[in-house]
């Protein structure tokens, strides 16, 4: 066992982990996390996505005794305490990002990560930047619109809002 | 149509809480002193067990019990039922093998479970699961579904000569036969519908209990509804009576079809904690989920066309085999015909009809009802046939359509479906319109000038959605003035709990954020609810809660006219408000009311507690229609298609919320697509064994996949049901695959090809390519 100590959603949190404890499964199961969800057992689907220092991964992909001394935000900790959603959560409800909800948490974690690195994206450049997260119910169409109109909320403080034909 | 009513593009209720993580998914539940669960699996597709060592497993560390079928036979544990049913025109019923919910004697198909081991932490469970000494003899094992009827193929099951569960078949075939030879013209085609893998995001997961104080079992497990699921396990598996076992389904992470079925996992989770007095858990990885989900589609199929001499289809013939895989899931072997060939015709007056099914064994994972179930498949095969069709007589698919499209309705299949209404010559030409066809050919030169082949495609596709027409929804006020739906339809992505409060909305007036649905309990659904699947929760459990909304005004009337003093009869609803001459009082009040014997009239008791029952008479399916157009880019060097105008136009009937069918339509579209481009499930043929169990062998479709895709509405309203609803759910699995490969087809003309098998990926374009460019073009 290997103790290990983060801080995530900004506050600290500590452990007594097997050293083969994925990041995720210390999120969803030493402290209770559920937002970031299981998709697959290959690194693919990305529903596991948080920010790791600031930068989105796929918490399945690294071990949680490497994440000692990380700060870690997941799903849970992107709207404000009041309940107030997030730009990008706020876009994926207005566009309809999600259906069944199972690989939201992890494409709006990147979502946020593509707003920061790449403002302004395209279509095109969205389409590829979420090339890493399955979703099985969207088609992404919504989604995509998501990302693009929160990457704009995100920095103008306005979310566009869809229009119906 | 008030602001929250019907046709409004509300934003989902659900959404919040889904974006915030605080979605409870089944793995979420952890309960207090949980063992965990491991399946061991087969690792061949056929073999016989000779023998089954445990003793080593058992003493492993942490191990706390081992399963084989030799403990549920001893325990009088029944096999799962198919409750398909259906004869061959000889009165032969089909051959139901008996599936134990543990491989018993033989394992069929790699993935079969063999044993379940439970242990203290997960990793105990599978480590033991190692230890496990299974002296398997293997047999020859036959996955090919075009071979499975086959004289020289493997047989899966002994106690019939060949492969053949089921050889169904309509009359016609002498009939059809004679029109063929003296037609103007005939076409001809073999396809293959590729094997999909339904793969909801969310893997299988399952935890279970017992309490041994009620004596009641809970099952908790994604699902599309579990009632059906667990009355089958209480009354045709585990001989208890239904009341003592419960399901309970939490969000559920995408369902497609295959998440309403009696798996062995779920039969197993609940028998397992009725031995055991510990809390099971278990979760698959993806690899399980892809051999432990039922499969869809892979049929096989020979389809021909007679025309006039004006391009009118005279008769059509259709010969399928479907691989139903080693055993009978609940709907796979019935699929093809009850569900595909009812239809077949699809948009298309088909005066004659011979339709043949050869529902096939074989040493595969069971396929079942997946995203459309049987109506992507006949309608691939009849636009191809319009396709051919047009070329044999060198006109325009367009044209083809045109004259042989259904325009009266309700219009009878050969098969015996009513399709109730549709424009379908309507619907093509705003299809065109919207998709601007009239410029192809100049977006057609651009593509060309960079070295691409610019195609375009058109899938018309009918379907039949619904079925099962019966289901019962309940409406309760409540004290604390929330109305709570108690529903048997399960919302697994579909938005139930916005578009069942905006029906609340337009017929009660109430504010949808005092809606609650209750759904995914076994307990609390009404005795008469069915589930979600075939696109039927708003056209049957839409209409349960219109007719209970009535019931409840009904009722409110009576208490409104006692609080009002008026007679009953005189007094009217609108808007949540009751009026009687100058008095009104509101629904709220009225509630309220209803809730307070010393306010009600005599005779009558409250709380306002509806339930409806709805039960259709008549045609049981409603027919979402349309036409999906796409332009596709072929690269002549590499073989990669690339779709770069998609433009769908639907009939889903009323649309209850925009934004959800387009959604809906969206998401049926995204798997068609998966069909037609990049899915495929593939067996190696001389072991059975699946070479495609893992996101990085399966190709699921990805944001980079599509275009901005054009979806407009050509609405008719079903005149079957009070809301005029459709199906939207599989709308987009019907018409995509269609138009995407004669997109592709189209780009491909000059090398004359007249046919690629989905998925059209980069390897097989090219070969076809290669293949033309040496005078042996498919």
């Amino acid at each position: 066992m290997a103790k290990i100590s983060m801080k995530v959603n900004g506050k600290t949190v500590s452990g007594d982990v097997e050293p083969r404890t994925l990041l995720v499964q210390f999120i969803r199961e030493h402290l209770g996390l559920t937002g970031t969800h299981v998709g697959c057992d290959t690194s693919q689907c990305g529903a596991c996505n948080v920010h790791y220092n600031g930068e989105a991964i796929k918490s399945c992909t690294i071990l949680a005794v490497q994440a000692d001394g990380s700060e870690v935000v997941t799903i849970e900790g992107l709207a404000k305490p009041d309940g107030t959603l997030h730009p990008m959560q706020a876009a994926f409800r207005e566009y309809h990002g999600l259906q069944c909800g199972y690989c939201t948490p992890g494409m709006v974690m990147v979502a946020v990560d593509i707003a920061r690195r790449l403002p302004g994206a395209d279509e095109e450049t969205v389409r590829e930047e979420l090339y890493g997260n399955i979703c099985r119910c969207t088609g992404y169409q919504g989604i995509v619109e998501a990302v693009m109109a929160g990457s704009e909320a995100m920095q103008t403080g306005v979310l566009p809002l869809k229009e119906h034909h | 149509m008030g602001q929250y009513g019907i046709g409004q593009p509300i934003r989902r209720k659900e959404d919040a809480r889904l974006l915030t993580g605080n979605g409870r998914y089944t793995d979420d539940v952890n309960l207090d002193g949980q063992a965990y669960v491991y399946f061991l699996r087969s690792p061949y597709a056929h073999a016989k067990i000779n023998e089954i060592g445990l003793a080593d497993a058992l003493a492993a560390s942490g191990v706390i019990a081992i399963y084989t079928s030799a403990d549920l036979i001893a325990d009088g544990v029944k096999p799962i039922p198919c409750e398909a049913n259906a004869k061959s025109l000889k009165g032969v019923p089909l051959f139901k093998p008996p599936r134990h919910a543990l491989a018993f004697e033989r394992v069929r198909y790699a993935g079969e479970p063999v044993a379940m081991i439970i242990a203290e932490t997960y990793n105990e469970a599978r480590d033991a699961s190692e230890l496990i000494q299974i002296d398997y003899e293997e047999l020859p094992a036959v996955a090919d579904t075009s071979r499975l009827a086959d004289a020289d193929a493997p047989v899966v099951w002994d106690d019939l000569d060949s492969n053949v569960g089921l050889h169904w078949e309509t009359q016609e075939s002498a009939v059809s036969e004679a029109i063929f030879k003296t037609a103007y013209k005939t076409v001809e085609l073999d396809l293959l519908n590729n094997r999909l893998v339904g793969n909801p995001m969310e893997p299988r997961c399952a935890v279970s209990h017992h309490d041994a104080q009620t004596g009641r079992t809970t099952l908790y497990a994604p699902s599309q509804g579990g009632r059906r699921v667990i009355n089958a396990i209480a009354k045709d598996i585990l001989n208890v009576p239904p009341q003592s076992l419960r399901m309970v389904s939490l969000d559920t992470g995408g369902g497609f079809g295959i998440r309403s079925k009696t798996y062995p996992e779920l039969v197993l989770m609940v028998w397992a904690a009725r031995k055991q007095p510990r809390a099971l858990k278990w979760r698959a990885d993806r690899g399980e989920t892809f051999v432990s989900d039922a499969h869809g589609r892979d049929q096989s199929t020979k389809a021909s066309a007679a025309f006039d001499k004006d391009g009118k289809i005279l008769a059509v013939r259709n010969e399928t085999i479907v691989n139903v895989g080693a055993y009978l899931s609940e709907n796979g072997a019935i699929l093809a015909m009850m569900g595909g060939g009812k239809i077949m015709g699809t948009a298309y007056d088909v005066p004659v009809l011979y339709f043949s099914v050869k529902s096939c064994f074989s040493n595969t994972v069971p396929t079942d009802t997946y995203r459309g179930a049987g109506r992507p498949e006949v309608n691939f095969i009849m636009e191809r046939l319009i396709e051919l069709g047009a070329e044999a007589f060198g006109i325009s698919s367009i044209e083809m359509r045109k004259r042989n499209f259904i325009r009266e309705f309700p219009y009878k299949t050969q098969m015996g479906c009513l399709i109730d209404s549709g424009d379908f010559p309507g619907t093509l030409d705003m299809t065109l319109e919207k998709g601007d066809y009239a410029g192809f050919e100049a977006r057609k030169a651009e593509s060309k000038a960079r070295g691409k082949l610019r195609g375009i495609g058109i899938g018309y596709y009918v379907e039949g959605a619904g079925g099962r027409p019966f289901e019962e929804m309940r409406v309760r006020f409540e004290k604390d003035g929330k109305v709570k739906i108690f529903a048997g339809t399960f919302s697994h992505g579909q938005g139930h709990d916005t578009v069942y409060s905006q029906l609340l909305n337009e017929y009660l007036g109430v504010d949808a954020s005092k809606v609650e649905l209750i759904q995914g309990d076994s307990d609390t659904s009404p005795k008469g609810a069915v589930g979600t699947f075939g696109s039927r929760s708003s056209m049957m459990g839409g209409v349960a809660i219109k007719r209970a909304s009535e019931a409840i005004v009904e009722k409110g009337k009576k208490i409104a006219g006692h609080l009002m003093q008026t007679e009953p009869t005189k007094v009217t609803f609108k808007d949540g408000v009751f009026h009687g001459g100058s008095s009104s009082v509101t629904l709220e009040e009225v509630a309220r009311a209803a809730q307070d014997p010393s306010k009600l009239p005599e005779g009558l008791e409250g709380p306002l507690d509806e339930s409806y029952y709805y039960e259709r008479q008549g045609e049981s399916q409603n027919f979402p229609n349309g036409c999906h157009l796409i332009e596709a880019e072929v690269d002549p060097d590499t073989g990669t298609v690339e779709i770069v105008k998609f433009t769908a136009i639907d009939d889903c009937g009323t649309v209850l919320n925009p934004l959800i069918v387009d959604g809906q339509v969206l998401g049926g579209i995204a798997q068609g697509i998966g069909q037609a481009l990049v899915e495929n499930t593939v067996f190696d043929n001389e072991t059975g064994q699946l070479l495609t169990a893992s996101f990085m062998d399966y190709g699921m479709p990805r944001a980079s996949d599509f275009p901005m895709i054009g979806i407009y509405f050509n609405s008719v309203p079903s005149p079957t049901n009070d809301l005029g609803v459709k199906g939207a759910g599989e709308a987009g699995a019907c018409g995509a695959p269609p138009a995407l490969v004669h997109a592709a087809l189209d780009a491909l003309k000059g090398y004359g090809i007249r046919h690629i098998d989905m998925p059209l990926t980069p390897e097989k374009v090219w070969r076809a390519i290669q293949a033309a460019k040496s005078g042996k073009a498919a």
